[in-house]
């Protein structure tokens, strides 16, 4: 025990000293959150719309007026030539191209169903899929408007039988996407530190040489395990706490469950984060491989968690891949406590896989770590 | 005391892949002796040497230090010994202090010990003003110096230095040669390879290696008489010209 906390005392020096990563804990937290969380969001306003008006009737530009009221929509270009259209939509500088055709206005008048055509850019298969709904839903309202203009449509009725939906959306009432995004971005942050800050510190040893003056010592695996650990997970929730309070200063997040069951789920996530970080460090020899595995693994730690795309959309075999991923549990933990207000009860099972993990990988270190080679 | 080995180590090879460093070692090393490890570059002295202090696993033979044996109980060799290797290997962004610290709490020293030990080290080095900075600002001569007091700190058995001296000048290198004087007759055995052959003159006994294998191995007056030279560097010249003659 001793031996650990000079071990400790040690690393907190050298990381003190070190100008740069002194003042990068404190600052990191600071830009990451500042810029991530207002940036990165699924929200879509604008879709640009480009219109092909053949009809030219008031049928037509009532459906036009109605697509401009929309906040989703903006009517930026009207033409009637297609190819230019399309020639703007190759250009990227439309996201939608909706064309009506003539006779649109006469077939409305007839009673007849009348057609129009859109084309959607669909580079990013997510905003067109929106855009398509929104645009659904903008005609599904014009054709009541249709339909409330010319009561003899229907028969006798005055009313048309109809569902109605109300909604109350749970937990994020607005659908803010910071409150969404910031408990993932949080995760994100503990992990950048776990595995750069605690991985290139090992190897670096390795580079200095000083590793092997520890090795020949009688210290022990787990001494020294725990040694490059703790001073780790001290910084990683110190700078979670940073975030959390910039996320409330600034964003007004909201935080319904315990801090303390927060913070406690964290320490176990880096413990386990850690664990992959050193076992990596075990295997390279500089810190150029180690910077290069390491990223690899966080890239798919990350992407793979959850933060940006629904996890349960996922295939299945991505699905039992994210069991051994503790991103994926903090993350899930996170918006669990931050935003649901979730108890031990509520999550034991996520906590208590995530322990397993930090238990393995731990011992993988420990393990992979060799004073006599 | 002189009886009484506290290294030995007979038919030590270590191989690395198809590669032999050590080809079949005898020797022993007997308690409170200065034991000199020579050898060109790539002789296998550091192999040896790393074997010894336990960071190195031999492929066979029998290899005891401190009583103990290196295959199988490494751990308990390094409670008993100080190690310097060639690379220069205390923490160079903190202070001498912290480093003393740092190496007396892991070898289990309380901390009041490790405090009066700091004093006693800096006066004796006479460093007492350079004890709050950093070791990246010192002069390879006082690093080196510096290093090897923190390798006898918890006062071992037996410590190992790797070439030492290397890259310091010749005043510093004797001042360097009283420390392990003053350490010997403190009754700790040095182990030290050094590839400057006036350096073993300063040795009790000698070995040269060439090529994995020990060629030649007494007193240094003895190797002297055998060789028919002046000084050790004559007698290493002698053998490398001729290594089948000796052996």
């Amino acid at each position: 025990m001793r031996t650990i906390l000079f071990l400790i005392r040690k690393e907190f020096l050298q990381i003190f000293r070190d100008r740069m990563i002194g003042k990068a804990i404190f600052a990191v937290p600071l830009v990451q959150m500042l810029i991530l969380v207002p940036a990165v969001t699924f929200e879509i306003r604008e879709v640009k719309l480009c219109i092909i008006d053949m009809d030219m009737t008031s049928e037509s530009r009532k459906l036009i007026g109605q697509l401009e009221g929309s906040t989703f929509f903006r009517v930026s270009h009207s033409t009637f030539s297609e190819n230019e259209a399309r020639n703007l939509l190759d250009k990227n500088r439309y996201d939608l191209i909706l064309r009506i055709p003539g006779g649109f206005g006469r077939d409305i008048g007839n009673r007849n169903p009348a057609a129009i055509h859109a084309s959607i850019n669909a580079i990013n298969a997510t905003t067109a899929q929106l855009s398509w709904a929104y645009l659904n839903g903008v005609i599904h309202d014009y054709n009541l408007n249709i339909i409330a203009d010319n009561p003899g449509s229907i028969a006798t009725a005055g009313i048309i039988p109809r569902t109605e939906i109300t909604n109350r959306f749970w937990y994020n009432e607005n659908l803010v996407y910071s409150h969404y995004m910031l408990p993932g971005i949080l995760a994100i942050l503990v992990t950048a530190i776990g595995f750069l800050l605690a991985g290139l510190n090992l190897v670096k040893e390795k580079e200095a040489g000083t590793i092997e003056q520890i090795n020949v010592t009688p210290i022990r695996k787990h001494q020294f395990i725990t040694g490059k650990m703790v001073p780790f997970i001290i910084i990683g929730l110190f700078d979670l706490a940073l975030g959390l309070a910039l996320g409330k200063l600034v964003f007004r997040i909201p935080f319904e469950g315990s801090i303390g069951l927060f913070f406690l789920c964290a320490a176990i996530f880096m413990i386990s984060v850690l664990g992959i970080a050193l076992f990596i460090s075990n295997f390279s020899s500089s810190q150029q491989q180690f910077m290069f595995v390491a990223y690899f693994f966080m890239m798919i730690l990350i992407l793979m968690s959850g933060i940006f795309t629904p996890f349960e959309s996922m295939p299945s075999w991505a699905i039992k891949f994210n069991m051994a991923n503790p991103m994926a549990y903090l993350i899930r933990i996170n918006r669990m406590i931050m935003l649901k207000g979730s108890g031990f009860r509520d999550i034991y099972r996520d906590i208590a896989s995530l322990a397993v993990l930090a238990v393995i990988f731990t011992a993988f270190a420990v393990r992979r770590y060799r004073k006599t080679a | 005391m002189k009886d009484i080995p506290v290294i030995y180590v007979r038919n030590l090879v270590k191989k690395f892949g198809s590669f032999t460093a050590n080809d079949g070692l005898d020797f022993e090393v007997y308690e409170g002796e200065i034991f000199g490890f020579l050898g060109a570059n790539g002789a296998g002295k550091t192999t040896a040497l790393r074997i010894l202090s336990g960071l190195s696993k031999p492929t066979s033979g029998i290899v005891r230090v401190a009583g103990f044996d290196a295959g199988n109980e490494a751990e308990q060799i390094k409670r008993n010994i100080g190690y310097m290797s060639q690379r220069f290997s205390l923490y160079e962004d903190l202070t001498v202090k912290e480093n003393i610290m740092l190496f007396g709490g892991i070898y289990g020293l309380r901390k009041r010990e490790i405090t009066g030990k700091t004093a006693d080290l800096l006066s004796r080095l006479s460093f007492e003003e350079y004890g709050d900075r950093l070791i990246a600002s010192l002069p390879p001569g006082l690093k080196q110096k510096l290093a090897f007091s923190v390798a006898v700190l918890h006062d071992p058995k037996i410590v190992f230095l790797d070439e030492p001296t290397g890259g310091v000048d010749p005043l510093t290198r004797r001042q360097f040669w009283e420390l392990i004087y003053e350490s010997a007759s403190r009754g700790i055995t040095v182990f030290v390879t050094t590839h400057y052959m006036d350096e073993a003159e300063y040795c009790d006994r000698i070995s040269i290696m060439s090529e994995g294998r020990i060629v030649a191995l007494d007193t240094p007056e003895n190797l002297k008489k055998q060789y028919n030279a002046v000084s050790i560097d004559e007698v290493f010249v002698k053998i490398a010209r001729s290594p089948e003659k000796i052996v």
